[in-house]
């Protein structure tokens, strides 16, 4: 029987088969796709038709090129616009009036404050902000001449739960006679809405005025109208700002925790939801996602069986310690879509994680955030471990790297925040004179580059390396000339000598500014070069106007006294050419922080470092004297103007400032003048010690501008190669340079 | 087959106890059996015949075959698109899901033929030409999926390409009644003429719930920004004209107006700026005397002269591009090919791809309001400007306007970089045409930083078993402030390291790392011994450097983080003779490489020289034993387009007792290999990334006339 049954058995399973092998084809044709798979033959699904040469074009070519056209005219259709599309549905082309901006550039682009009433409250941040745009180079007290408004009245906060919620806001901008129904307006928030659903309602009608306001919603954005601006608190600085908190790219580029969060949890209401779940993916020991339900003055009454334990986990940790030390951090939502935490993490070099969604990030318009930040969705929370997991070493470096840009050029004080947010409107009215992607996302940073001066990269010092072009083979020197013509063995006849015979030297213009009028041409020796005389006017900021004669990239630039041999001029430039956005030359100097004096110093003595290469004799970028002339407040060049002093350490405060580096001292020349002579009777300004002190005051009043101190040491001069090496002479290219 | 087999061994032994009827009936059922089997393997043999043929029958069919579909006049109509849609409110992300390649998967729908109940189809030319390219397009690339349920986005077989063969209804019936449609979610649509008369609505007029649009022609009222993807109108003259890449530069004519159907208003402007300017401007305008058709829309003419387009835009500078009815113009996909400069007049147009592409490089978009001021605007632009738009402009075309394919994968690239943003491409992936990809250079440490002086260096010293002249490197070096950790790498299998107490005593931790075999790129592993960013890597017979020299090295060193700092120095040199790179390590004015002997550099370029060296090089270099400083130096300056910087003078790297570089580097034979070097490893970077500079860096006060023991390295340059 045991035999029977095993064949019974055997028999239906072989029936079992066969009908599995008659019925189920299915199951057998998806063995066969997985084994045809396996060798490599994908299907091909979407199926090489046999008449595809007859398939009908999508349009005829006569369709295409012909345009049914319009009936109405394109100008009525343009003022048709304007009604139709206005309010939620705003934007520059229906909103705005262009005709206010009609001057071009910086000069058709200013805004005025109103002026604020007297028992007005105005926040910490507001009065910031409002700062921020007086001393900007675009503000203007009349109203006839201004572009854009910004209203006096503090809206940064609308929760009307706030004590710092301004009522009857709508009244009060009924009765402006220049509100306009907003055109033109600006209006800055950071809070909108309230408990519990916090929505973007400001609470008064803001018409078609352009919202910068932080936690802007993708759905309420009007895009290319608004500006998203990020949340900052009533500590951010005013000016400078701290610098971000990497100093040093450390490799591999992980930090002793993955993913860190630490913050409140919502228990109820808007944002609960992501909150909630943070703790899922705590563990412990790489990634730290800490709760606390303590906040709020009723935290007990919602608390659940969580709360205790997350409590004490909480406290277990320090924030601070976390940011430094994690290498990416949770940025989720609060209440409203952005948070502190964001710019905390971005100025930490801690790579923000975001989980918000919907949040129109800050000045989305310009900045490329996603080689930034890590651009996650609420939805995937517990995806996010993996996801940060996966990004590589390579991946992490860059990103890290890229917070720190970003921090600096653009969130690290009110100041550049609010500057960012004028310059994204300025570059939206006058379009085709705008900063392209690339110069809001690269160093230095938009706001260091001016369209005006160029919308071209390559004619920009920081750009070369990225489009993988060199700088210019020639110069042009610009001397600085102020004491009459009066022999021909004046220094700067030997200078002229000196200079033209270089080889690399394209034009020669002398700025003149002496008390007397410029010679004749006869007076000049010839030249190789071209020589041009300028008046300058007796202002000693024109030696570093952005002169149209000047077409070569590199300026060399000189006092009309100084001493330098061809060889010399020919190295520095070379050496230029290395370094093309920073400053080249001779002269060095140095500042230091006098503890006692709680002041910086200025010093001209020889040391072992410097921070300052004097524009006596050196090389730097054209640019960096349109970025003098426009960037640099009137304030500051008045001052310069005014002592005829100090507008070489400008310079090097405004260079070191774009590119965070020190100066270049070249060869071993530091004396670059004649010393005075004895028989001379005239005292050289430089030597007199009222200068000197002058010069101190500078270095001071300079960084109170800049809002920190950008000048940066040195340790290092760079010399020829054989420089004073123990080799023939004749072997040596610059032999002229040991004996200088 | 083992189962008949048992059948046949076991067999004559049962039979016996077995009544006969039994036995015929087992004998009946086992035949059976046996056949099935043998049936099921030949089938199981034969798939690739299943297979191919019905490849062959797919492959043979026609598109009139495609199954028709007969829609019910009241089958339910989608609802219009929502505009509020936004990729966290109406896409599904779960169903894209976490994924290693990070790359969403695509399903196309089989072709289907809808058609009412009247059997009038739902759209006048079915599917076209150019759908069918983007479906076969995605279809063969890696986005591509047949699994229905694994993929994250559907794209209908259905063609919208062209609102106007469509009917509006039942094209939307006919997308609802697709099996995966649910209210449209993930489903991606592709239009490039949308809207009709009089109106001419700048998105689709199909109602699609929540299906994601890629259109061309949208405006800023209609587009859902981060939602919809707006792409090019495309110009099938695409396809047909070859019109030959120019050379960026100057053009006979400077603004040149080629579309036909300019609005009278428009074009009375354009000819009184033609009136103003003169020459430099080329008004052209369908040819009259040409009748309709495929031959008409290849001319243009201006007063009687026929001039052939597109050729024509390739004569001008700037080529004008007007909006029509519709935003979107074909003729902007004509004059980007053309390498002409599009000046783009559409007031709140969305132009092609702009979430990646930069249009700033590669156009001059103005309000239709200032075109009376486009003359004045265009000759502002920089010659060299223009140049650099003409190329982008090319390059625009032939990598997302070129062919539906083009625009197809950029499409879903798109869509992809939204769902995978961690993994999206860069800006420069995106805009940089592969001519500055090639020559531009972006450093993985571009972060302008000065390390602080405090966390020191690492000192690696390679050996094999010159102890006696390591053991005076080593405490040559630990003499150096900045020291932070003694690093010897012992290449010697052989012979053990000498015992610990033998060691030099020195104050900072000493390791020892012994190698598996003796190669030289053991030096540049990225050891976890290694803690600090700076790396200084030392032969262990440089014991001629002084310890200011070394901390002055370092100093140097933390202002250029991103470079090889050094102290030999050497120099390559093109032969003109033999045309090929020459090694040079004479008393030169140059320098384009620092010898690692004695350099330091971030411990970054560790792993670029382990992990990511180009090519066979790393191997040639452990085989040849040599160049592996050569190496380092072409990895570097590749990476960062920078020279490395030689620091203090030169000395004369010998020692008593040992073959020193410079003893070495003077045999030709050496020479010769180091050349060979320099030009094996040109040719797999495929470039010389060498930079040659003139300079050296030395302390401010080198050689001053100032008190020695004031200065901070004193002891710089003694022979």
């Amino acid at each position: 029987m045991q035999a029977r049954k095993k064949y019974v058995l055997l028999g239906l399973c072989a029936c079992c088969w066969l009908v599995l092998f008659y019925w189920g084809g299915g199951v057998q044709l998806r063995l066969l796709r997985l084994l045809t798979r396996h060798r490599g033959d994908v299907m091909r699904p979407w199926p090489n038709w046999t008449d595809r040469a007859f398939l009908p074009r999508y349009a005829h070519l006569d369709e295409l090129q012909t345009d049914p056209g319009m009936a109405e005219s394109p100008r009525q259709r343009r003022q048709a616009w304007s009604a139709i599309y206005k309010d939620s549905r705003c934007r520059m082309e229906t909103c705005f009036d262009f005709s206010r901006c009609r001057r071009r550039g910086r000069e058709g682009f200013r805004v005025y404050i109103y002026p604020s009433e007297k028992n007005d409250r105005v926040s910490e941040s507001y009065r910031k902000i409002l700062a921020s745009i007086a001393e900007s180079r675009y503000y203007t007290s009349d109203p006839r001449e201004a572009c854009l408004f910004v209203l006096g009245i503090d809206t940064l906060d609308r929760d009307q739960l706030s004590g710092q919620f301004v009522p009857n806001v709508d009244e009060r901008i009924r009765g402006y006679p220049l509100w306009n129904d907003g055109r033109n307006h600006l209006i800055f928030n950071l809070y909108s809405g309230t408990w519990p659903n916090y929505t973007e309602d400001l609470g008064f009608n803001i018409g078609q005025a352009i919202l910068a306001k932080a936690s802007l919603n993708t759905e309420h954005f009007r895009p290319g109208f608004d500006v998203s601006i990020p949340l900052f608190s009533k500590d951010h600085p005013q000016k400078g700002g701290e610098r971000g908190w990497l100093v040093r790219n450390t490799v591999p580029p992980r930090r002793k925790y993955l993913l860190m969060f630490k913050g409140k949890r919502y228990l109820t209401g808007i944002g609960s939801d992501t909150r909630n779940a943070l703790h899922h993916i705590h563990n412990g020991k790489d990634i730290v996602s800490l709760t606390t339900c303590r906040h709020g003055k009723d935290w007990e009454k919602h608390k659940d069986a969580r709360c205790d334990h997350d409590n004490l986990e909480y406290e277990r940790f320090d924030y601070q310690e976390l940011l430094h030390n994690s290498t990416f951090c949770l940025v989720p939502r609060g209440r409203r879509l952005g948070s502190f935490r964001f710019l905390e993490s971005l100025q930490a070099a801690c790579i923000p994680v975001l989980l918000s969604n919907g949040w129109e990030l800050p000045f989305s318009d310009v900045i490329q955030w996603n080689q930034a930040v890590i651009e996650g969705d609420e939805r995937l929370l517990l995806q996010v471990p993996s996801t940060v997991r996966a990004v590589g070493n390579e991946r992490v470096l860059a990103l890290r790297q890229r917070t720190q840009m970003l921090w600096e050029a653009y969130f690290s004080s009110v100041d550049k925040i609010v500057l960012t947010t004028l310059e994204i409107i300025k570059d939206r009215v006058f379009s085709h004179i705008s900063r392209n992607k690339y110069m809001w996302n690269y160093l230095p940073g938009g706001l260091l580059v001016l369209p005006e001066y160029s919308t071209h990269l390559a004619h920009f010092p920081f750009y070369y390396l990225g489009l993988g072009v060199t700088p210019g083979q020639e110069f042009t020197a610009v001397i600085h000339a102020v004491s009459p013509l009066v022999s021909q063995s004046q220094p700067i006849m030997k200078l002229l000598q000196v200079v033209s015979k270089s080889k690399y030297c394209s034009q020669i213009i002398i700025l003149w500014n002496s008390e007397k009028p410029p010679p004749s041409r006869s007076k000049w020796p010839p030249m190789p070069v071209p020589l041009t005389v300028t008046d300058g006017r007796r202002k000693t900021t024109s030696r570093f106007l952005p002169h149209v004669a000047i077409e070569t990239e590199a300026v060399l630039s000189l006092d009309e006294d100084t001493v330098l041999l061809t060889s010399e001029v020919n190295f520095a430039f070379l050496v230029w050419r290395s370094f093309p956005e920073r400053i080249v030359g001779y002269p060095p100097r140095s500042h230091f922080w006098d503890p006692l004096k709680r002041a910086w110093g200025y010093t001209s003595k020889w040391t072992n470092d410097y921070s300052i290469v004097l524009t006596g004799a050196a090389f730097y970028h054209r640019y960096y004297h349109y970025l003098f002339t426009h960037y640099l407040p009137q304030s500051l060049r008045t001052l310069v103007d005014r002592t005829s002093n100090c507008e070489d350490i400008l310079m090097n405060f405004l260079v070191s400032a774009v590119t965070h580096q020190p100066p270049i001292k070249v060869a071993q020349r530091k004396q670059y003048k004649e010393l005075p002579s004895p028989q001379g009777t005239k005292s050289v300004p430089w030597a007199n010690p009222e200068h000197f002190n002058q010069r101190q005051e500078c270095i001071n009043t300079f960084a109170n501008w800049f809002g920190y101190m950008p000048l940066v040491h040195s340790q290092f001069r760079l010399d020829p190669v054989l420089f004073k090496d123990q080799v023939s002479v004749l072997r040596k290219k610059y032999k002229d340079l040991e004996r200088a | 087959m083992y189962t008949s087999g048992k059948y046949s061994s076991r067999g004559p032994a049962l039979i016996p106890r077995m009544k006969t009827k039994h036995r015929i009936y087992y004998i009946t059922l086992f035949s059976v059996v046996l056949l099935g089997l043998i049936a099921t393997g030949m089938f199981q043999f034969w798939p690739h015949s299943i297979e191919s043929t019905a490849d062959w029958t797919l492959d043979k069919r026609s598109v009139h075959d495609a199954p028709l579909i007969r829609l019910p006049v009241s089958s339910p109509i989608p609802e219009r698109g929502d505009l509020s849609c936004r990729m966290h409110t109406c896409f599904d992300v779960y169903r894209c899901g976490y994924n290693p390649k990070n790359r969403i998967k695509v399903y196309i729908y089989p072709l289907q033929r809808f058609v009412d109940e009247l059997g009038v189809p739902i759209s006048s030319t079915g599917l076209s030409r150019e759908y069918n390219d983007l479906l076969s397009a995605i279809s063969d690339s890696d986005f591509y999926t047949d699994d229905v349920t694994r993929a994250c986005l559907f794209i209908p077989s259905i063609d919208v390409l062209n609102q106007n063969s469509l009917r509006i209804r039942e094209t939307a019936q006919a997308l609802a009644m697709l099996p995966r449609w649910d209210k449209g979610m993930n489903h991606l649509l592709f239009n490039m003429l949308p809207g009709g008369p009089p109106d001419y609505n700048t998105a689709l007029d199909v109602p699609r719930d929540r299906a994601l649009l890629a259109g061309g022609g949208f405006s800023t009222w209609t587009y859902r920004q981060g939602y919809d993807v707006s792409i090019p109108v495309y110009s099938p003259l695409s396809a047909d004209v070859d019109l030959p890449e120019r050379q960026p530069g100057p053009r006979h004519y400077f603004v040149l107006s080629s579309q036909t159907a300019i609005h009278r208003e428009y074009r009375a402007e354009l000819e009184r700026l033609k009136e103003e300017n003169g020459e430099a401007l080329l008004l052209l305008d369908k040819c009259s005397n040409l009748s309709q058709g495929a031959a008409s829309a290849r001319k243009r003419c201006y007063k009687g002269q026929v001039y052939d387009y597109p050729q024509i835009l390739q004569e001008s500078s700037f080529c004008v591009v007007l909006r029509g009815a519709r935003l979107g113009q074909a003729a902007l996909s004509d004059v980007l090919q053309a390498g002409c400069v599009p000046v783009i007049l559409a007031d709140s147009y969305i132009l092609p791809f702009s979430e990646v592409l930069d249009w700033k490089r590669a156009s001059v978009v103005i309000p239709e309001e200032k075109l009376s001021e486009m003359y004045t605007i265009l000759k502002s632009i920089p010659h060299r400007q223009v140049e650099e738009m003409q190329r982008q402009a090319r390059w625009f075309w032939e990598a997302y306007f070129s062919s539906m394919k083009a625009i197809g994968l950029t499409t879903l690239q798109i869509i992809n970089d939204r769902i995978y943003p961690y993994a999206a491409r860069t800006y420069e992936q995106w805009n940089n045409p592969p001519v500055v990809k090639w020559s531009s250079v972006n450093s993985p440490l571009f972060l302008p930083l000065i390390p602080p002086r405090a966390p020191g260096f690492t000192a690696v010293v390679l050996t094999y078993d010159r102890v006696e002249s390591l053991f005076r490197v080593i405490t040559e070096i630990s003499k150096v402030p900045s020291l932070a950790k003694l690093l010897v790498v012992w290449n010697n299998q052989n012979k053990s390291p000498p015992e610990e107490t033998l060691w030099p005593k020195i104050s900072v931790p000493l390791k020892v790392v012994r190698t598996k075999e003796n190669k030289l790129s053991n030096r540049f592993f990225p050891y976890d011994e290694i803690e600090t960013e700076a790396v200084l890597a030392i032969d262990d017979d440089i014991i001629m450097l002084t310890s200011d020299e070394l901390q002055f090295g370092y100093e140097v060193w933390r202002e250029f983080p991103d470079r090889l700092v050094g102290y030999p120095g050497r120099l390559h040199l093109w032969d003109h003779e033999m045309g090929k790179w020459k090694y040079e390590s004479e008393w030169t004015n140059e320098v384009s490489m620092v010898l690692t002997g004695a350099a330091f550099y971030h411990k970054y370029f560790n792993y670029l020289y382990t992990y990511k060296m180009p090519g066979d090089i790393k191997n040639w270099v452990d085989a040849h034993m040599n160049c592996e400083d050569i190496a380092m130096n072409f990895l570097v300056a590749n990476i960062t387009g920078k020279a490395p910087i030689k620091v203090t003078p030169r000395k004369k790297f010998k020692c008593p007792e040992c073959t020193a570089i410079d003893g070495l580097s003077l045999d030709q034979t050496h020479m010769v290999e180091r050349s060979e070097c320099i030009n094996k490893f040109a040719s797999v970077f495929g470039t010389m990334p060498l930079k040659v500079v003139e300079h050296r860096a030395d302390p401010v006060l080198y050689k001053d006339d100032f008190p020695e023991k004031l200065k901070s390295f004193p002891n710089i340059g003694s022979l």
